[in-house]
């Protein structure tokens, strides 16, 4: 609401009578109080003669640090890239006509979804117990490759695996909504004009679909930066475990889950500007009116499609 | 049968008492047919009476349950060998569909692309045209109704007569034998009625063979050969369109185009 300020006639005479300012006591009261509580904790914190500052400017550089910080965002990347391909994999089978297709991913989905995540991480990690050997061969015939299932299976491609295969199984619901909200004209026009089920998702529904895919999948991904955390109980190498290994060595835990946070803080706020970035490209105007006036959108204005005020 | 329809006498469509429902609901109850090559179709009806899933039989968008529905020469959805009929594949309907051209009530046209893209999308996904001939097939065919100069907007940006000028053109460059017409212009505000029966009216004198939905009772009687008047299911009056127009038989068609008019 905006304020008042230019003076009311008086109904009688006619006289300008000036607005008094309005006076928010209130405002000033929980503003004050909420203030003081949050000076109070990050003093509690910053001053804590327990807690020792050096130590985390010491370790923020750490090349132990940076280098997790790298397989941190190795590992949210490829997640990512394998969750959100087989997550439009099982979208589309599960809207196929062929109940088996539509089965699986049900069941794959059940599955997932129903699990703890940690509890699958920790069970590729030990795939080797129940797969020793990883056979690639031609049905029938001794031809193949082997491998060492503890060797494939790493902490990295257990967390990889761990997270894009539980990702797909969100994802695929996300791309299942986006594809079922284009208009079923869209594909009427597609096949009249003589495509075949599969172009007309190719060529007409998935590219519309990205409209309503893509938002989400900047949250997926900022979300999964974090995710990787987990992935310290399979020794993942990531930002994570190499803070908890050398916190381990030193006992200094808060010191070094501060250098973490940091480093998670700045990964996400990079991730978030790259995030309005998709939005205007192929975001629907809803999410960018929603965005608008926003920190991103300030930083971003340059970028403004042309065609973006048409529709308003 | 028209003077045009005399001169060709290769029927484009044969529907022979065509059924087909959805569920418990039977929409088409024995629906007969002609249309020969050349000839302007005119389907008129009360609303639900069918006219829509008949025009989405013709192409294959519904299956016909019972009857012999043969367009361009096919048993539309299946292929005579071994003394059996036997269902198309998904690819041998996309194929058969080249040929047809559908032009939809609500135009239909890809959001994310732009007109041109539009034109050119099918031509270069479907037919397997270069990109520079579907370009050129496109820019001639905006040509041809009249919209040259927005080829590079989006569909958002156009007009609803516009945008169905482009649905026109976007079938067009497809080379189709027949083009089928699903209420093109009821969508439309009125003063953008006349800029697609235009270009509608360009495409039957030019020869195109056209089976058309509509209310527009002042094209069928200047443009239509024939009139059907579907209602429940069946066609239950059909003639030359000046003839039903002019001399309605039927009780029904007498209310209905005194409704519309
Ligand atoms: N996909 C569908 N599923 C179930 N019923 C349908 C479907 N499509 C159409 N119908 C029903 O079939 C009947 C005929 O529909 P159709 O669209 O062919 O009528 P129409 O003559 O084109 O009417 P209108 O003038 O309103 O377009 C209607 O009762 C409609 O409700
Ligand atoms: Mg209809």
């Amino acid at each position: 609401m905006s304020v008042r300020t230019a003076p009311i006639a008086h109904p009688v005479d006619g006289r300008e009578i000036a607005v008094a300012r309005p006076k928010h006591v209130w405002r000033w009261v929980a503003g004050i109080v909420v203030l003081a509580v949050v000076a109070w904790l990050l003093w509690e914190i910053v001053a804590n003669p327990r807690l020792d500052w050096s130590i985390v400017g010491d370790y923020l550089f750490d090349k132990r640090i940076i280098d997790g910080i790298w397989v941190t965002i190795e590992i949210s990347i490829l997640a990512t890239v394998l969750g959100l391909v087989l997550g439009v994999v099982l979208a589309v089978m599960k809207l196929a006509h062929n109940p088996v297709l539509r089965w699986t991913a049900t069941g794959y989905i059940g599955f997932f979804r129903g699990t703890p995540l940690l509890v699958q991480l920790i069970f590729w990690y030990n795939l080797a117990f129940l797969f020793p050997i990883l056979i690639v061969k031609i049905p029938f015939t001794e031809t193949g490759v082997y491998w060492d299932t503890n060797a494939v299976m790493t902490g990295f491609t257990a967390a990889m695996l761990g997270l894009g295969l539980n990702l797909a199984a969100y994802f695929a619901e996300t791309v299942r909504a986006g594809i079922q909200a284009v208009d079923p004209g869209q594909s009427e026009a597609a096949y009249a004009l003589g495509m075949t089920p599969a172009k007309r998702m190719r060529v007409i529904v998935l590219p519309q679909a990205l409209r309503i895919i893509i938002p989400p999948t900047g949250n997926e991904f900022i979300s999964m930066l974090k995710t990787t955390s987990l992935v310290y109980v399979v020794a993942g190498h990531d930002l994570m475990t190499n803070a908890s290994q050398i916190y381990k060595q030193n006992n200094q835990i808060i010191e070094l889950l501060i250098v973490a946070s940091v480093w998670y803080m700045v990964m996400t706020a990079i991730a978030t500007l790259l995030q309005s970035r998709l939005e205007r490209r192929y975001g629907s105007d809803a999410v960018r009116m929603v965005r608008k006036g926003g920190v991103a959108d300030r930083l971003l204005r340059k970028q403004t499609a042309p065609t973006a005020g048409v529709l308003a | 049968m028209s003077e045009r329809s005399e001169r060709l006498d290769t029927s484009v469509v044969i529907a022979d008492q065509v059924r087909m429902g959805f569920g418990d609901v039977e929409v088409l109850r024995g629906v007969d047919l002609e249309v020969d090559a050349g000839e302007v179709a005119c389907i008129v009806g009360p609303s639900g009476s069918g006219k829509s899933t008949f025009l989405r039989c013709i192409n294959g968008l519904e299956t016909v349950e019972q009857g012999s529905l043969r367009v361009l020469d096919q048993q539309v959805g299946f292929e005579l060998g071994n003394g059996k009929y036997h269902p198309w594949s998904a690819k041998r309907f996309a194929t058969f569909r080249t040929d047809i051209g559908m032009v939809f009530q609500r135009f239909n046209l890809f959001a994310h692309q732009s007109v041109i893209e539009n034109v050119m999308c099918a031509q270069v996904q479907v037919a397997g045209r270069s990109k520079k001939v579907a370009h050129d097939e496109a820019v001639a065919q905006l040509e041809r109704v009249g919209l040259s100069e927005h080829a590079h907007k989006k569909p958002h940006q156009l007009s609803g007569g516009q945008q169905q000028r482009v649905a026109i053109a976007r079938a067009l460059a497809m080379h189709p034998k027949v083009m089928l017409f699903d209420e093109p212009t009821s969508a439309l505000d009125p003063e953008l009625v006349d800029e697609v029966l235009v270009v509608m009216k360009a495409l039957a004198e030019d020869g195109m063979t056209m089976v058309v939905v509509t209310h527009e009772i002042g094209f069928a009687r200047e443009v239509g050969d024939t009139l059907s008047m579907f209602a429940d299911g069946v066609i239950i009056e059909h003639g030359r369109a000046r003839d039903v127009l002019d001399d309605p038989q039927h009780e029904r068609t007498r209310n209905f185009l005194a409704s519309v008019r």
